[in-house]
């Protein structure tokens, strides 16, 4: 067949060299099809979360003045106050379920990664999983049963950190776990052969060089628990005084959105909102931080 | 005498056993026979001997009242007594568990909840009176609602489902233009008004009463369920066309139609606080020893039909002197000073005779062995 | 192995030591060297600094075992009481004290399904858009903000469906569903009865909001662990994108799908506060309407346990948290072999 004169001219065909029958147009009409249903699925889900986060802020933004920050609220159906013992709860649950969850994340992660062979690591691998699969609801079940109705015997806001504590462990144990593992074998193979022993090893080389990453799953697992609501609602009950006290009920961010979503008050709606947006940013923002960094690599 | 990873875990947990035992006793622990944590994790008490901070839950329905009656509270003594509503069945089952220091409930306990407290007997202790409303959302209707014994049970029962039923238009005649289904709410916790509301509804209605009954929670035929009072507020005030029933001041403070109620008597009759006190009229002669009683569907021209007393509920003997002192005096105060408030937020004041009878409970509340009121 | 006890400084030379050894050149053989270091050369401390760290993970394990010992504790009294009955029956009556979970049940197995039929085929299709159709500068961001809607809190969601969505559904789309598949036979069963605003199917579209994110991630990443010999074979033949995504990518990804759908599901079956919001806390009886009001086992839990007055109540609720348990592990357990044997080590991003 004689090369046509475009081609020899290195210029396109006007015409393909055979002709497409209905066949193939056929396929490329499926083919269109499904990009544009796949093209708009992706913007569907990219869409909604725009939607959410913007009326979040067109809502919340007009309930935040310095009273909201500062003052605790009032009475059933006056308007004013703000919900200041609710972000102090929030941030002191947090504290303690830090306190309780970090020691234990980090230990098994370090058990799991360095020393974890046979049966026993299995089934902790296994209750981790299970533990992260937990409807937090029977988280709250649980510490209520055990903090609330006997141990401590009232709601408090140990029990509602001890309940946030649970939520965290799987987070960060399987993260760290994750990190650690990451770490080249090189450096731990560098430390022993200088004579240092195992735990040193781990605790002087491996986790400083891990320590970005472990920072990261810590701030995960804060992040999760931050916007928990259920397990709270069982535990801490709530607290319209500004309390530090830990064996006292304690307000928490989360339930008072809850209880201001549904009263009747529209000034506590907005108040909700208001809170709501707080909580998006908070958590939003520890939530991008971590994802900045790891985009960089966990080291 | 290398230990291996297998025995590692054994010894690993026996490590974890003891040090949560260490934990375990140096931390607060309730003992099983009521007392409080350590005086050593509360705050400094205002007075000696007294304390700063108290913790009640229950009822809905009056936490209007009570959110204003403790800000005060605070504001004149420096005790902050933290309230929080989820409901009068939460609130009878934390002080049977003992895990707050007073319980609010409409419903008195029934004498079986009485047996399981853990904390021995149980007093209630009434603060005020209130009133069940019917509240609507009818757009377009501008008249008040009537409905009659017959009608809200058929509604509730789920027999009248349309606005202009027949049974409806006949007290209401502007509602036969509308033509839309009515959405019926209720509570979906455990409830004190839910109590009052079936208790009317149990009396009024054998129907109700057989199928249904009359409890802080019962099996609904019908309906949406909001959470407290403020939650089947705001179902009525989300949903067009929606029914529920709520403490009078959330439906005034929702701004909500209220409807009027056919009485005993016969008459429409609007709730308010005249009526509530209507109600209540006559039963400082007949109400019994332990202040457990019902005032629906009560005797009076002007009587309004469904409307009850609201309880605190706290043990009589007490073992933390501290925490017994303080609720006294809160008590003492509540049904004194504290009725002011109450006109204001659309709750009746306590008739004489009842203070009366509450003040003689309140001086019956004993720590460890002392009576707790007066003490300091 | 090669590498023995480590010796005390100052004896260089005193022993024969055994040859230094390159270091382990994979991350295949890592593991293995890692076991044996674990098993040799541990000094005294070392025998307690194991201890301690299995002590800590032991503390999961306790939990775990407590939690499951506690809830059968507190539930034993519904189940000898009712039996197998308490998942047949559908009437809850804390007056005359009949429980029966069934239409919790039937609420959360509707909810969840309408969630995962909503956001499998997004959550795929999504994922399709950032793994194969989008260069990175498009796909990233996409990918990115869909991951965020895993970091908002589920009362947000809740507050957003209880004022935006359902008013939004019950004025416009659910009208709209009854006057069109409404009216064809059978299937429009679906979509009968009065429109309340609060339903099994505004708390199925809510639920698949918050399990998008997990679908699409778990699938992003399964669809790049399909090796590129697969596409190349097809495309070599011809094909055109769709062809080689619909006969090469998915079939060899299809497994792993399954599994990013079952997390999901175990997501959404143990959802409380955005659902209780929106699907009406009702226990009117099973209907196969979307739009009667509803109730989850999450839900009802969260309703009603602080309140649960009488001791039977109390028992039926902590027995209705048991059965959650029960389910919500049975399927994150099998999604997580689908996942698990398809993809090694999924990112410490996705939410699960």
């Amino acid at each position: 067949m004689a090369i046509p004169l475009q081609v020899a001219r290195r210029q396109p065909l006007r015409r393909p060299l055979s002709a497409p029958g209905p066949r193939e147009w056929q396929r490329r009409a499926v083919d269109g099809v499904a990009t544009a249903l796949v093209t708009a699925a992706a913007l569907l889900g990219s869409g909604v979360l725009l939607l959410i986060l913007g009326y979040v802020v067109w809502q919340g933004a007009p309930a935040l003045n310095l009273a909201f920050f500062t003052e605790r609220p009032l009475p059933y159906g006056e308007v004013g106050g703000g919900v200041a013992p609710a972000i102090l709860g929030t941030l002191l649950m947090l504290l303690v379920a830090a306190l309780i969850s970090v020691p234990l994340g980090i230990g098994t992660a370090i058990y799991l990664a360095e020393f974890g062979r046979g049966h026993f690591a299995r089934l902790v691998r296994l209750v981790i999983d299970l533990l992260a699969g937990l409807p937090s609801i029977v988280v709250g079940v649980f510490v209520w049963a055990l903090l609330v109705r006997h141990v401590v015997g009232q709601y408090s806001g140990l029990a509602g950190a001890v309940a946030l504590a649970i939520i965290m462990v799987p987070i960060m144990t399987r993260t760290v776990e994750e990190i650690l593992r990451l770490v080249p074998s090189a450096l731990r193979e560098g430390a022993l052969a200088l004579g240092v022993p195992r735990w040193r090893t781990i605790l002087g080389v491996v986790l400083p060089t891990a320590r970005v990453g472990v920072i990261t799953g810590v701030v995960l697992s804060l992040a999760r628990a931050g916007g928990e609501t259920a397990p709270l609602l069982l535990t801490a009950l709530g607290n319209q005084f500004f309390s530090f006290n830990l064996f006292e009920p304690m307000a928490a961010l989360p339930v008072q959105i809850y209880t201001y979503a549904v009263s009747p008050y529209e000034d506590w709606h907005t108040k909700a909102w208001g809170s709501a947006l707080i909580l998006v940013l908070v958590i939003g923002c520890l939530s991008l931080l971590t994802r900045a960094v790891t985009r960089r690599g966990p080291f | 005498m290398i230990a291996s990873s297998q025995q590692a875990p054994a010894l690993g947990a026996a490590l974890l056993a003891v040090t949560l035992l260490a934990v375990a006793a140096c931390g607060p622990v309730k003992t099983p026979t009521g007392g409080a944590p350590a005086q050593g994790s509360q705050p400094g008490p205002a007075r000696a001997g007294e304390a700063r901070t108290l913790t009640g839950a229950g009822a809905t329905f009056p936490a209007v009242l009570y959110s204003k009656w403790f800000n005060e509270y605070d504001k004149a003594t420096g005790v902050q007594v933290n309230y929080q509503s989820i409901g009068s069945g939460g609130g009878i089952k934390s002080i049977a568990d003992q895990t707050v220091d007073f319980g609010a409930s409409d419903a008195p306990l029934t004498d079986e909840q009485l047996k399981g407290t853990k904390g021995g007997a149980l007093l209630h202790i009434p603060m005020t009176l209130g009133s069940v409303v019917v509240t609507y959302n009818l757009p377009g209707f501008n008249e008040t609602l009537r409905l009659t014994p017959e009608t809200l049970a058929g509604i509730y029962l789920g027999e009248i489902t349309k606005w202009n039923d027949p049974r409806l238009t006949a007290d209401n005649p502007a509602l036969a233009a509308v033509d839309k289904n009515i959405v019926v709410a209720h509570r979906s916790d455990g409830s004190g008004t839910t109590a009052i509301f079936t208790d009317y509804l149990s009396t009024v209605s054998p129907a109700w009463k057989e199928r249904v009954g009359s409890s802080t929670s019962v099996n609904w035929p019908v309906g949406l369920g909001g959470k407290g009072n403020e939650g089947v507020a705001g179902e009525v005030r989300q949903n067009q066309y929606a029914i529920g029933y709520v403490e009078l001041i959330y439906a005034l403070q929702n701004k909500l139609g209220v409807a009027q109620l056919k009485n005993k008597a016969g008459k429409f009759v609007e709730p308010s606080v005249a009526s509530t006190t209507a109600a209540a009229a006559g039963v400082v002669n007949t109400i019994p020893d332990d202040l457990r009683v019902s005032i629906v569907d009560a005797p009076g021209e002007d009587a309004y039909p469904i409307a009850g007393f609201t309880y605190q509920l706290v043990y009589q003997n007490m073992t933390d002197r501290a925490k017994a002192a303080t609720l006294a005096k809160l008590l003492w105060w509540e049904i004194h000073d504290g009725q002011q408030y109450c006109a204001d937020l659309g709750y009746a004041p306590l008739p004489e005779g009842i203070v009366q009878k509450a003040e003689g409970k309140i001086k019956a509340i004993t720590a460890g062995g002392q009576p707790a009121f007066g003490a300091s | 192995m090669a590498y023995g006890a480590p010796e005390p400084p100052g004896q260089e030379g005193a022993g024969a030591r055994p040859p230094l050894r390159t270091p382990a050149p994979g991350r295949a053989e890592a593991p293995a060297a890692r076991g044996a270091l674990a098993r040799s050369g541990l000094v005294s401390a070392d025998r307690w600094f194991v201890a301690a760290t299995a002590g800590l993970a032991a503390g999961a394990v306790l939990t775990f075992a407590a939690l499951v010992a506690l809830l059968v504790a507190y539930a034993a009294p519904a189940v000898v009481r009712f039996g197998l009955g308490f998942l047949t029956t559908t009437v809850w009556d804390p007056v005359f004290e009949r429980f029966g979970a069934a239409h919790l049940i039937y609420g959360t197995l509707v909810t969840s399904a309408v969630a995962l039929l909503i956001a499998t085929p997004l959550g795929v299709g999504a994922a399709l858009f950032v793994a194969e159709y989008a260069p990175r500068w498009l796909g990233d961001p996409v990918s990115f903000l869909v991951e965020l809607l895993a970091v908002i809190p589920s009362i947000i969601y809740g507050l957003w469906g209880f004022f935006v969505l359902a008013p939004f559904m019950r004025a416009v789309v659910e009208p709209f569903l009854q006057s069109s598949i409404g009216q064809v036979p059978i299937i429009g069963a679906l979509f009968s009865g009065p429109i309340l605003g609060r339903d099994l199917l505004i708390g199925g579209v809510i639920l698949s909001i918050m399990i998008l994110p997990t679908i699409m991630a778990i699938t992003r990443e399964v669809l790049r662990a399909v090796p590129d010999t697969q596409r190349e074979g097809m495309l070599a033949l011809g094909s055109t994108k769709w062809e080689v995504i619909r006969y090469a990518v998915l079939p060899y990804a299809q497994g792993g799908i399954a599994g990013a759908a079952g997390l999901g599901l175990a997501r959404a079956l143990g959802e409380t506060m955005a659902v209780t919001m929106v699907v009406g806390n009702s226990s009117s009886a099973i209907s196969p309407s979307l739009f009667t009001p509803g109730y989850t086992m999450a839900s009802a839990i969260a309703n009603q346990f602080t309140e649960a007055d009488k001791e039977i109540y109390f028992s039926a609720i902590v027995a209705v948290a048991l059965a959650l348990l029960l389910v919500s592990t049975l399927v994150n357990l099998l999604a997580r072999l689908l996942v698990w044997r398809f993809v090694r080590g999924v990112g410490t991003d996705v939410a699960a």
